[in-house]
Formats: C-alpha cells, sequence, structure tokens
C-alpha cells in the first residue's frame, strides 16, 4: 500500500466542480438522514435503544475471546466450517484454498466492506478466480474499478447517466438509456447467468450470534441470499467485532441498522443463517485484520462498535459534499476518518482533518460511538507523531509563540487591520490565502476592542499603570 | 460576582462592536465586567490543528489573565466549548479547574446564571435566520438538536423571543453545520465555502434578512462566502440585538 497522504481537500474540490453530481449527492444523501429522523421520531425508546446497542457492544468487546470461543463451538456444532484469519493475506488464501479444494472457478459474492479490506479480489483474480459482485451499487464499483464510495449505497456518487456508460462499455447496452429501472434490469439479465453458473458463494454478515453459532445478513436487493443459496459451497467472511452474545440482542440491532440506514424499518432480507443445507458446504472466516491491535487503543476501541449503518456519512456534511471517492480508502466518511488511520496512519493522515468536527455523526450513531471527538484526538495523535504537513505544524508553532505574548500579539492586531484597510486588492485575494479563493476576507474597523475599552472603561490609573508597563 | 470578559481574538480585531455590545449588555443587566487587558486567545486554533503542546503557553497566559475572576464570560460558543471540554495542555491546578467550570457563553450566562428574559429596551424589526454554532448546539447544548430524539428547547430563542418585532425565519437545515472549523476553513477551503454558501443560501431563500448567532467566527466565515456570492444577508451577533441595535 502507498504511504502517500490522500489529498482529500483536493479530490473534494474537483468533486465539488461538477453541479449535477454535486447537489445530486448531498440531497440524496440528506433524504436518507431525513427518513432516519422520521424513523426516530416514531419510536419513543430510540435513545434507549442506541444506549443498550452501546453497551451490548461494550460488553462484547470487553469479552471477545471468550464470545469469539463460544461462537466457534457453536458453529461447529451446526456442521459449519470455522476459519480464522489474522490479516487480509491469511483471509485471501483461505478463500483461494476452499475453491481450489472444489476446483472452484466462480465466485458470487453479496456486498461486503470486509473483503473490500482484504483486497481479496486483487488476490482471486490473478489466480484465474473470477470474482462478481451481485450487489448493484457494489458491481457497478466493481465494473468501474472503484472502491465502494459508502458503506450502504456504494456507488451514490454516480448519476444514472455514469452508469449507463458503465453499463454499455461491458453489457452492451445503449449509454443514452439512463432510465433506472432499464439499468436495473440491464444488471440482472447479466447478473442471472453469472448466478446460476457460480460454484462458489460468498457473504458478509452483519451480526454474529455467539450463543447460537450463526450469522445473520441484511440486505434490500436479496442478493445475498441468491449468492448463498445457489452454489453448493457459502463462504462468509465475517469481522470479528460483528459478535453479539444472544439471539435477543438482534433485537435491538436489527430494529437500530436500516432505520440508520435508509431510514426505513427494516431491510428486504434479513437472513438467518445457521449451518449448511442438506449436501452443501458451508464455511466462516472470522477476519481480525487490525481489529485486535485496535482494541488495545484506548481512545480509539469504541470505534469497534460500528455496525457500518453509514448513518454518519449520511449526516456529515463535509463527506455529502466531498463524495466517498475523495477519502480514498475502503471506509469514507466520518467513520473512515477515524478508522483508516489504524490501518494507515501516514496515508489516511490527512482523513481526521477532512472535518468540521461539527459533532453531527457522534449523535446520529446508533452505538453512540463518539467520533467527532475520536477525530479530535487522531489530530493529536497525528500531530505528535509528526504526520501532518510541516508548513501547517510551523504556523502552529508560531501561532502559540505569538498568542502566548500580550504585547507583541497586540502589535500584529493593528497590523491586520492596517493591512486590510491598505493592500491592494490581488495582494489579499491570490492563491496562497486559501481563504480568499472562494471567500471574502472581514472588513477592516477603525479600532479593535482592546483599544476602545482603553479609551471607554480602563479607570485613568490602571490605564497609566498600563502605559507605563 | 465578578466577570471576567474573554473577547476572542477575531472579535477584537474584526468585530469590535460585538465585544462592546457584550459589555454594555452585561452592564445594563446590573453586571459589573472587566476586561483584562492583556488577553489574547484561548489556545483553540492550535489544539483543534492537533498541536496541543502549542498551545501550552497561551493557555497559561489566559489563567493568568483570568483565575481572579468568580466567573468569565464570552461571546463566543466555540472559545468556550474549547476551554470547558479540551483546555489541558497544561497542568489541571486548582485555578485551571476553576477557569474551567465557570467559563459561560453569553447566552447561557444570562439565561442560566442571571435569568433573565426580559430585554425591555431591545427591538429589531426584522426576520432573522438564528444559526446555532456547531459548539453550542452540541457541545454547550444550548438548544435541541435534530439528530436526537428530544423536546425542543432553544436558549437563544427563549431572549431573542423577548426582543419586539423580531420575526423568525425557518431554513430548512437549521443543524447544518456552516464549514467554518477553524483551520478547516483554510486546509479544506473548496468544501468549507461551500458549506458555507449553502448555509447563507438557505437563511436567504427562507425570508431572512439577518443571520443572527452567538457565534461570530461561523459569521466571518459566512460573511465571507455570503459576499463574495452576491448574496444579500446581513450579519449580526446576538449580543447586539439583545443590546438594543435596531438594525
Amino acid at each position: 500500500m502507498s504511504n502517500k497522504p490522500v489529498k482529500h481537500a483536493q479530490a473534494a474540490a474537483e468533486f465539488l466542480e461538477d453541479d449535477p453530481h454535486r447537489l445530486f449527492h448531498d440531497e440524496r444523501l440528506w433524504d436518507m438522514r431525513q427518513k432516519r429522523d422520521q424513523q426516530m421520531h416514531g419510536m419513543p425508546e430510540w435513545q434507549e435503544l442506541r444506549d443498550r446497542a452501546s453497551r451490548i457492544k461494550e460488553h462484547t468487546l470487553a469479552n471477545l475471546p471468550t464470545y469469539l470461543e463460544q461462537f466457534e463451538e457453536n458453529a461447529r456444532r451446526n456442521g459449519i466450517h470455522v476459519h480464522w484469519a489474522r490479516d487480509g493475506a491469511e483471509h485471501n488464501r483461505i478463500v483461494a484454498e476452499i475453491m481450489g479444494k472444489h476446483g472452484a472457478k466462480s465466485l458470487i459474492k453479496s456486498k461486503s466492506m470486509i473483503t473490500d479490506e482484504c483486497e481479496m479480489r486483487e488476490y482471486l483474480e490473478p489466480r484465474g478466480i473470477t470474482v462478481t459482485e451481485t450487489d448493484l451499487g457494489e458491481r457497478i464499483q466493481q465494473l468501474d474499478h472503484q472502491l465502494p464510495s459508502h458503506v450502504v449505497v456504494p456507488a451514490v456518487q454516480k448519476l444514472t447517466g455514469d452508469v449507463a456508460k458503465i453499463f454499455a462499455k461491458y453489457y452492451g447496452t445503449d449509454p443514452n438509456i439512463t432510465d433506472p429501472h432499464k439499468l436495473a434490469e440491464a444488471q440482472r439479465e447479466a447478473a442471472r447467468p453469472v448466478l446460476l453458473s457460480g460454484d462458489t458463494g460468498m457473504t458478509g454478515g452483519n451480526f454474529i450470534v455467539a450463543e447460537t453459532g450463526g450469522f445473520v445478513v441484511c440486505t434490500n436487493e436479496g442478493n445475498a441470499d441468491l449468492s448463498a443459496n445457489l452454489p453448493n459451497v457459502h463462504i462468509a467472511t465475517l469481522g470479528i467485532e460483528r459478535l453479539v452474545p444472544r439471539v435477543e440482542d438482534l433485537g435491538v440491532f436489527v430494529r437500530l441498522l436500516s432505520r440508520s440506514a435508509l431510514g426505513s424499518p427494516i431491510t428486504q432480507y434479513t437472513t438467518h443463517f445457521r449451518g449448511p443445507r442438506k449436501g452443501g458446504e458451508m464455511h466462516v472466516i472470522l477476519v481480525d485484520n487490525g481489529r485486535s491491535d485496535r482494541l488495545a487503543m484506548p481512545q480509539f476501541w469504541s470505534s469497534l462498535k460500528c455496525i457500518r449503518c453509514g448513518a454518519c456519512m449520511n449526516t456529515c456534511p463535509v463527506y455529502r459534499r466531498s463524495g466517498g471517492q475523495s477519502y480514498g480508502s475502503v471506509y469514507s466518511g466520518p467513520i473512515g476518518a477515524i478508522i483508516d488511520p489504524t490501518f494507515n496512519a501516514k496515508k489516511f493522515s490527512t482523513l481526521p482533518f477532512a472535518s468540521t468536527m461539527n459533532g453531527s455523526c457522534s449523535n446520529v450513531c446508533p452505538v453512540e460511538i463518539n467520533i467527532h471527538e475520536q477525530i479530535y484526538d487522531w489530530r493529536r495523535v497525528l500531530a505528535e507523531k509528526h504526520d501532518i504537513p510541516f508548513v501547517k505544524r510551523e504556523i502552529m508553532k508560531m501561532a502559540g509563540r505569538l498568542l502566548a505574548q500580550p504585547r507583541l500579539y497586540r502589535v500584529s492586531i493593528e497590523g491586520t487591520e492596517i493591512a486590510l484597510k491598505t493592500m491592494p486588492r490581488f495582494v489579499l485575494y491570490n492563491y496562497l490565502n486559501p481563504w480568499g479563493k472562494h471567500r471574502e476576507l472581514p472588513h477592516p474597523v477603525k479600532e479593535t476592542f482592546n483599544s476602545w475599552y482603553r479609551k471607554n472603561r480602563l479607570k485613568t490609573s490602571t490605564k497609566k499603570e498600563h502605559e507605563s508597563a | 460576582m465578578k466577570i471576567g470578559l474573554f473577547i476572542p481574538c477575531y472579535i477584537d480585531a474584526f468585530y469590535p462592536k460585538t465585544g462592546i455590545a457584550t459589555l454594555e449588555l452585561l452592564e445594563k443587566l446590573g453586571q459589573e465586567a472587566e476586561y483584562p487587558m492583556d488577553q489574547t486567545c484561548c489556545g483553540q486554533p492550535m489544539a483543534n490543528s492537533g498541536c496541543n503542546k502549542d498551545a501550552r503557553e497561551t493557555e497559561e497566559l489566559f489563567v493568568r489573565n483570568f483565575s481572579k475572576y468568580d466567573v468569565i464570560v464570552a461571546p463566543s460558543g466555540s472559545c468556550v466549548h474549547h476551554i470547558r471540554d479540551n483546555f489541558d495542555a497544561i497542568e489541571q491546578t486548582d485555578a485551571v479547574k476553576h477557569i474551567r467550570q465557570n467559563t459561560y457563553e453569553l447566552v447561557e450566562f444570562i439565561h442560566d446564571i442571571l435569568k433573565v428574559r426580559e430585554f425591555p429596551w431591545a427591538e429589531f424589526p426584522h426576520k432573522v435566520g438564528l444559526h446555532n454554532s456547531c459548539g453550542t448546539l452540541r457541545a454547550l447544548r444550548t438548544a435541541s438538536m435534530s439528530e436526537r430524539n428530544e423536546p425542543f428547547f432553544s436558549k437563544p430563542m427563549d431572549l431573542l423571543s423577548a426582543v419586539k418585532g423580531i420575526e423568525f425565519a425557518k431554513p430548512k437545515r437549521p443543524d447544518e453545520c456552516c464549514g467554518f472549523g477553524g483551520t478547516y476553513s483554510v486546509t479544506e477551503e473548496a468544501v468549507s465555502s461551500r458549506m458555507g454558501l449553502d448555509k447563507v443560501t438557505d437563511h436567504h431563500n427562507a425570508g431572512a434578512e439577518y443571520i443572527v448567532s452567538a457565534d461570530t467566527s461561523c459569521m466571518m466565515h459566512q460573511q465571507g462566502c455570503a459576499e463574495r456570492n452576491g448574496v444579500p444577508i446581513k450579519f449580526i451577533h446576538i449580543a447586539e440585538i439583545l443590546n438594543g441595535a435596531r438594525a
């Protein structure tokens, strides 16, 4: 993985240049946020559910080894093959081995963020295995060689015209037909034969239940059920943090998930997998990939509570205006800003700065992750590790010195006033001054508050004291 | 009650009339407030950039300036949020703890401590859009937020409702951040300015002649966006309206 810091500001500025994309993206996601609000208002116990969800996750994470072993034992008893993967590479190897054993060449899969995290397609495809995404948005992103833009709606940054062009290129459809129903139909036509001939199916999993050894997959398109049930072999890739202790805990999470994500009461399909069907084979790969390390980070471990609903992205005014691609990572938006640096602190060092720290994310989060406070904490960690630009570091050092010396500061403030009044416009508004690129500077004033106070309020005696000092 | 008046740097330099209105308003409400002449800043710019160590001396100076007061009042929610919640570059002595526990944003000070609801001298015959900064909304909690399932409350609205002739515009996204975010406004100027323009446009479309706020920093940014793009809307700090400004 390249270590070059992601240029979020630049990519976001480019995204903003095209009005149709910018407007659609902001409105579409804001609409999801508003629908989420409506669902919340329909449930007086909303806050209680959030508290409970958060507590269940905290309890589970605090006892993760015990619950994982409990899950493993129960899953094996159900006839599931359980594998453990320390990282993405190990996960990918396990998938290739399972498929190799069956001589399988075609993997049909539903949406799963963790396989993107493991860069599984990049590993399997050179080994002669065809990977087909069956979620519509994820398939669009796969064809366009892009990472998902959003954890729930992966192609939300694209307009129907963009999709029509991609389908024309790969499916031979008419690039001028942009009707969403026609596009969905084209995908259906293209996907069905692959689904029917696929020899291995793969899903992710939203929740793993320790006491039953089962797991739950929530989707809206039904593609996960096809992926899991058509082929004889079903592999489920599950992040170890997806665990809950009991079946009844699902009553909390399933009620929160889709309401937070899309503003719908529940996903179209909520499938509970317990074991292989007759004659079939079921594998579960429990993936760590940095999660244990994160669990040991005092400020950041609670980000593992995340249930990947995307509510923080939908509400984030910065994300809505930057587009998911600008984050250059599998996880974008506010949750990405706090978990991406755990994968690569240098590469993702810019993401905690891609935020106004307005706090809306933390307040929509169904599991009460203090996202904006973790963004603040990451900034400190990164600054201390010198993973912020040199110029910024130096400016802050100078600002710190200046603001600690009242007299020097006074002189510089009076200077600002004169500068604003007398400097020609081209000096104040140039490429060295990012403030002035899309904004006017504040107006110059006759006198500062400090000098007004000195003249109008300061008692004569104190005034003399100050002047002689 | 001995009040120390904290006038943040950008108000001092660019919006002195907000500072003057704050002082005059406190005086009208029978309070004696003093402005320590050697004050500069609370340290937030450095701390928010991650450079907390660089905030150390600024925070020390702040403590030297303000530890002798019973309470500290500032017409800026964002600075008060920093002092209350993040002022930790220096050792947490009793003086520091005292300051952190007794610093108030102007609206909450009038609303919760002085418990004043009447401003007989105030009249503002205009339609205004209220902008709650994210610091006041989600950190100081001076108003209910749309993200939560909670009953409506708004301390700034409680105070402004006592002003004769005032009318309120209803923007579509009242709680959306305006994009200022301190150094964010410079490091991500494109997104920041877009958010600012969207914000002022929302208020303008709702019929607001003025945007009123307890945070000058947000308004400085919004004003810059409005002026550059020709959005005809004016800006005023809540202290000025409560102090009796007519326009």
